[in-house]
């Protein structure tokens, strides 16, 4: 790969390619920009949507206030948790059903959509659901097994409240990892897996030599995709828990949605924004540097 | 622009069609709830009688409130008719983003209305918003369990008698728990039971120069109660149940006492919702050491943004909504038992609603006793029972929730949930400028 | 090397195990929405009950659900069209013609995707509100379409980065500008890779709640909207909510299934290796 570079670039001497770069860039550029720009005023800002006698500049103390708050520390490293939590699940049930449903058997086609399925599911629906339905300790499906099998069921939001979290987001973004990986393996040569097969290689061995490697480029895509994604969770908190009990489920993005449409402080709202926006892409490119190094973007 | 454009495009379509130049279109956001679902559906006899178009913006009340705030707040001007609650109108009203709703024809009888109920939506002495349902809060809870017990329910029960109840009541063999509070952290959550049972405690949110009252004794023993009492008997999964988790619960007749909402009643004596209908008991919110402030008050009504620029139809169109004779159509189309509850004293007079509601006396009573202008032991710079009408109020009280409920599921304890509610209280009160 | 029957037995068992497991809470869901309010919270959970109907006619009846669906569609297909033809030249130029920049210019794109939407709900509303685009399909679209186009770019990019440069060579020798390339190479080839990304802009646009319940009122209301006229009113309402789900589900579900094989046909360059 070291060699191709700099032919690559010799292309793109050649190649004038920012009149095709411009549209995306430039409306990206104003989508970021303004809203952003408009956001950092805002943070300075003493503004809230239902108390207009609150104005004035602000200085840093939206920024005070919030990260002065108890709420603040456990929110963030709330949100690294669920993040990094559920990007585990997703990943290794992810690459799990990316060989599994690349396997011929009966029904294949309809196992794979009915896999597929809960993306489809929005996340206030997914959430009612998981929270009523199932999750209940008293009328789930869930307590409803455990006792049959002679458990007491588990209380999950009052002593596993993360972990319930955790469990109804996973459930949403399995079938994400699952769909980019499954047709990201559809493209691995066959022969390599023969090949290997006859020089002896087992089951955990060709995954470790000859599927992870060719699975890298996408498993770093579904990370990023789905780091951005989880960084946004928020109805699934709102529905269940509503970031207590404590604030055991209040991440960042909770907290900035409570300061927003809860407080209506648009300044304090904004203000976690700027700190979001800083985080997310340290985040970003902490991901992206350890996972990229070894896979050519 | 957009405004110039619609209007000179509704006046072209007017001229092409050649209808009647009275007709217009109304866009009124409003709950998901029961009573608001049969209000929409009978809206076509107001659009048959009166020509008018409404448009319905129906949300759940969470999304509903973010949405009507943002646009009030700016000016936005989408909707020509809100649904909103006792602590939004004192507080729009003073800002100027509602009308004045005085103007009411004398069919309309103003004087009918409950006078709690017409006091908390009035500023000044004009009315911003007009009362479509109100409730209140008491107790619920199984006639034939007490029955097996040999218990009786007082007609106004302590907190202390709740409590030796609920200990003789729980069974979790069977899955029946003696007590079901709401403990799902939110403002109009755990904390609208909690701030009536801090009250009958004789506790208060501020005192007279708005400093937080949160670590006082009486918090302390209102807290130090609903946690003891919850571990003891109370559902698995308390700290994430709200009104309806905790409704879902008692319907399925897992619980055997329930303080809470009296819309609730209507509910669980319909069989088609509830597997204890005829076998609910009601009596009033329970006291502890006061009743000042024991119930709560709430109130669904509708206003019109001063942003709206169909005023006159949209005033017809909640005048039309909130009046006797709307009532008396639901009670005649659906059924009296769906009739709105708490509004009206002629509602209260009327036999048909009498003989269809068997709740309808101890509604009246709570709805009646509630003095939000009063509502704690000691005095308070702050109207309202459940909630405290001023802008931080929502942060604040959502806060605060989500302590208890951290020292409800074991978390925390009481004491250390306290301090940490009293702290980010005050940091509240100091940004909106109430503390120095 | 062919697999044994036991072998083909576990991966079918498996197969369908995990299926059924992951779809267990959407059928639970479909299967709810034909319950009455008083069976959906039956407890135990109840799998034979008598199966009704009117949960479906009375969410048809109370909101507005063709309407909803087609704003839905509207915004959904509105959204992923414009996404694509916008991204894709972009996509085109970074992954077969990097520079130096490239890297840094995909992580920034990115990164504009980092801002958490509720931390710029006032700017955006204030725009929408300036531009008389609230409660518009066009503000929605763009809204939408801006919010997905760093992941449509990046996807596209990922899978352009599949194909061999050379294929891209040869034809820049047989004479073939930017846009012939695109047309007569890139598409076939990438033709899963773009119908992948095509089909997850429109899942992502279809289930977004947060822009699409608070930049519309009635006119632009999608399924989102919809949805929170079931979800959480005063008293029962799960088989309620469900039905509307299911409602809400559907359109979606069915096209899924019917482009699953297009969808996971995924990249084959056999012919070009």
């Amino acid at each position: 790969m070291a060699n191709a570079k700099p032919k690559m670039q010799h292309r793109a001497k050649l190649m004038r390619t920012w009149p095709l770069l411009t549209p995306a860039v430039g409306v990206l550029l104003l989508w970021a920009l303004v809203p952003l720009a408009m956001t950092l005023w805002f943070s300075f800002q003493r503004y809230n949507l239902v108390d207009p006698t609150i104005s004035g500049f602000a200085g840093w103390s939206n920024y005070k206030f919030l990260v002065e708050s108890p709420a603040f520390l456990a929110s963030i490293l709330n949100e690294l948790v669920m993040v990094a939590a559920v990007l585990v699940i997703t990943l290794v049930l992810g690459v799990a059903f990316a060989v599994l449903y690349d396997q011929e058997f009966p029904g294949r086609a309809i196992a794979r959509l009915l896999v597929i399925g809960p993306f489809f599911v929005m996340p206030t629906v997914a959430a009612l659901i998981w929270k009523n339905l199932l999750m209940d300790p008293v009328n789930g499906v869930f307590a409803y097994i455990a006792r049959s099998l002679g458990f007491t069921p588990l209380d999950w939001f009052t002593h596993a409240p993360m972990a319930g979290e955790v469990m109804i987001v996973s459930w949403e973004w399995v079938p994400f990892a699952t769909l980019i990986l499954l047709t990201a393996m559809q493209s691995l040569d066959r022969q390599q897996i023969e090949a290997a097969k006859m020089d002896g290689a087992r089951g955990p061995q060709i995954l470790r030599y000859v599927i992870l490697p060719h699975l890298s480029r996408p498993i770093t895509i579904v990370m990023m995709m789905e780091t951005i994604y989880l960084l946004a969770v928020f109805a699934e908190i709102f529905v269940t828990t509503s970031g207590g009990p404590g604030h055991a489920t209040t991440t960042l993005t909770y907290l900035i949605y409570q300061k927003a449409l809860v407080a209506f402080d648009v300044g304090g709202a904004s203000a976690g924004g700027v700190i979001a926006v800083i985080l997310a892409n340290i985040v970003a490119l902490f991901l992206i540097r350890s996972v990229a190094r070894n896979v050519d973007l | 622009m957009r405004l110039k454009i619609t209007a000179a495009l509704s006046a072209a379509l007017l001229a092409a069609s050649g209808t009647s130049a009275l007709a217009t279109t109304i866009t009124v956001a409003t709950v998901n709830n029961n009573d608001m679902v049969v209000m929409q559906k009978l809206s076509k006899v107001w659009e048959k009688e009166t020509g008018n178009h409404v448009k319905w913006v129906v949300l759940e009340e969470n999304v509903l409130r973010q949405r009507v705030t943002t646009d009030i707040a700016t000016h936005g001007g989408q909707f020509d008719v809100v649904t909103i609650g006792a602590y939004e109108t004192p507080i729009w009203a003073k800002r100027g983003w509602l009308d004045k709703l005085n103007d009411f024809p004398a069919s309309y009888d103003y004087n009918d209305l409950l006078a709690p109920v017409r006091s908390a939506l009035t500023v000044n002495g004009n009315m911003y918003a007009v009362p479509f349902y109100s409730e209140a809060s008491f107790t619920m809870y199984r006639k034939d369990l007490f029955e097996k017990a040999g218990l009786t329910m007082p007609d106004q029960p302590t907190y202390a008698q709740i409590e030796q109840f609920a200990d003789k009541l729980t069974d979790k063999s069977k899955q029946q728990y003696g007590i079901c509070l709401r403990g799902k952290p939110g403002w109009g959550e755990n904390m609208a039971f909690l701030g009536t049972l801090v009250n009958s405690n004789g506790g208060r949110w501020f005192d007279m120069d708005w400093k937080p009252q949160l670590t006082t004794k009486p918090w302390e023993d209102a807290i130090n109660y609903y946690v003891k009492l919850m571990q003891k008997d109370g559902p698995p999964g308390a700290a994430s149940d709200g009104f309806n988790e905790v409704e879902a619960l008692f319907a399925t007749g897992h619980c055997a006492i329930w303080v809470d909402s009296t819309v609730a009643a209507g509910m669980l004596e319909d069989p088609k919702q509830s597997q204890v209908a005829g076998k609910v008991g009601f009596a009033k919110a329970p006291i502890a050491v006061t009743d000042k402030g024991a119930s709560w008050q709430w109130i669904w009504s509708l206003a019109v943004p001063s942003s709206s620029k169909k005023e006159k139809v949209a005033k017809e169109f909640i005048a039309w909504a909130t009046s006797k004779q709307y009532i008396d159509l639901v009670g005649k189309t659906d059924g009296w038992v769906l009739a709105p509850p708490g509004t009206r004293m002629s509602t209260y007079q009327n036999p048909d609603y009498l003989a269809a509601a068997p709740f309808a006396k101890q509604v009246l009573a709570a709805v009646q006793s509630v003095d939000p202008q009063h509502p704690t032991l000691l005095p308070v710079p702050y109207t309202g029972i459940q909630f405290v009408t001023i802008p931080p109020f929502q942060q604040i009280g959502t806060t605060v929730g989500q302590d208890i409920a951290g020292a409800l599921s074991g978390g925390t304890s009481v004491q250390a949930a306290l301090q940490s509610a009293q702290d980010s209280t005050t940091s509240a009160m100091q940004q909106a400028g109430y503390l120095k | 090397m062919k697999a044994s029957p036991l072998q083909k037995l576990i991966v079918f068992v498996l197969g369908w195990g995990a299926a059924l497991l992951m779809f267990f809470p959407v059928a639970w869901m479909v299967l709810t929405g034909f319950k009455s309010e008083i069976d959906a919270v039956h407890s135990p959970p109840l799998l034979i009950f008598h199966p009704i109907l009117s949960n479906f006619t009375h969410v048809i009846h109370e909101g507005d659900y063709l309407g909803a669906l087609g704003n839905s569609v509207g915004i959904a297909l509105g959204a992923t069209v414009l996404g694509l033809l916008i991204a894709m030249p972009g996509a085109y130029a970074m992954a077969f013609f990097p520079n130096r920049w490239t890297k840094d210019l995909l992580l920034w794109m990115l990164s504009t995707k980092m801002m958490p939407a509720v931390g710029v709900l006032m700017p955006i509303y204030l725009i929408c509100q300036k531009s008389g685009l609230l409660d518009t399909l066009t503000g929605l679209v763009l809204v939408m379409m801006l919010s997905n186009l760093p992941i449509i770019v990046w996807m596209l990019y990922t899978f352009f980065k599949e194909i061999p440069g050379d294929i891209i060579e040869a034809s820049r020798m047989d004479g073939a500008g930017p846009l012939a390339q695109l047309r007569i190479v890139l598409l076939p080839l990438a033709g899963p890779g773009i119908a992948s990304t095509a089909l997850l802009s429109i899942i992502l646009t279809w289930n977004e709640a947060f822009w699409s319940l608070n930049l519309t009122s009635s006119n632009a209301a999608p399924l989102t909207a919809f949805i929170a006229t079931f979800s959480a009113p005063e008293g029962l309402f799960w088989a309620k909510l469900s039905a509307a789900s299911t409602l809400a589900v559907a359109p979606i579900l069915i096209f899924g299934w019917l482009t699953q094989r297009q969808l996971v046909r995924g990249l084959t360059f056999g012919a070009v290796k």
